[in-house]
């Protein structure tokens, strides 16, 4: 019985990572797609923490922090660069 | 059914509640009309969805294997740190490359603030401007 509810919980996850990516392929402009990006790295936290359930091991807690800091940085990241054309900036002092 | 199995039984159902957030967060990620109101869907919700799938995965490790799990609380602390802040990043980024609010939007007071008030014309959804050079060019005369 638990093992057919965390299943559900899983195939509910995919089906929100999928409806996701019509976001990301499809949006019409480029803020549209770093959010989805960022969303579907949220849920796949998530459907990692499910799946360490179901194998009932502890081995993949570091992989969620790892997930959740890797996507944040590439949110960043993208949206800098959309709004700025750059991600780094080299002039200072302005 | 003893104290252990009460608490794995309330994680698993956290877990689902997690999980039907989630699809109601893409639900509206689909069908909203407008980048704005889409980020407004995904930075809310869904951060309540990871939040609460993941407080049940800690109930469920805490109930089975009477094992605390720092990282995952760690997980939890930033997931609810850093996803409003990129959702803000996101809609700052698309306010200021000029995606156009959905039609039927109430008056954006602060175009006029940002751009000035001659660059305050409409866009194409492309974002970008209908009449530059003409504006540019009344300035000039």
């Amino acid at each position: 019985m638990k093992e057919i509810i965390l299943f559900i919980a899983l195939a509910l996850f995919m089906v929100a990572i999928f409806l996701i990516l019509y976001r990301v392929i499809v949006g019409p402009s480029m803020p549209d797609r770093a959010m989805g990006l960022d969303t579907i790295g949220v849920n796949l936290v998530s459907a990692m923490a499910i799946v360490s359930i179901i194998l009932s091991t502890t081995a993949f807690l570091e992989a969620i922090l790892i997930l959740g800091i890797l996507s944040f940085i590439g949110t960043i990241a993208f949206s800098k660069y959309i709004e700025r054309g750059d991600i780094i900036e080299r002039k200072r002092d302005r | 059914m003893n104290v252990n199995e009460i608490v794995e039984w309330i994680g698993i159902l956290l877990i689902l509640l997690g999980a039907i957030f989630s699809v109601i967060s893409a639900i509206g990620l689909v069908r909203l009309p407008d980048v704005y109101t889409r980020v407004h869907a995904a930075s809310k919700s869904s951060t309540l969805a990871v939040l609460v799938c993941l407080f049940g995965a800690f109930l469920y490790f805490w109930g089975h294997f009477e094992y605390v799990s720092v990282r995952l609380l760690l997980g939890i602390i930033f997931v609810f740190i850093t996803s409003p802040v990129a959702g803000h990043l996101t809609l700052r980024a698309a306010y200021r490359s000029r995606v156009p609010l959905a039609e039927g939007s109430g008056d954006d007071e602060l175009k006029p603030v940002l751009f000035g008030e001659d660059n305050a014309t409409p866009v194409t959804a492309e974002g970008v401007m209908i009449d530059e050079t003409e504006s540019k060019n009344s300035k000039n005369e």
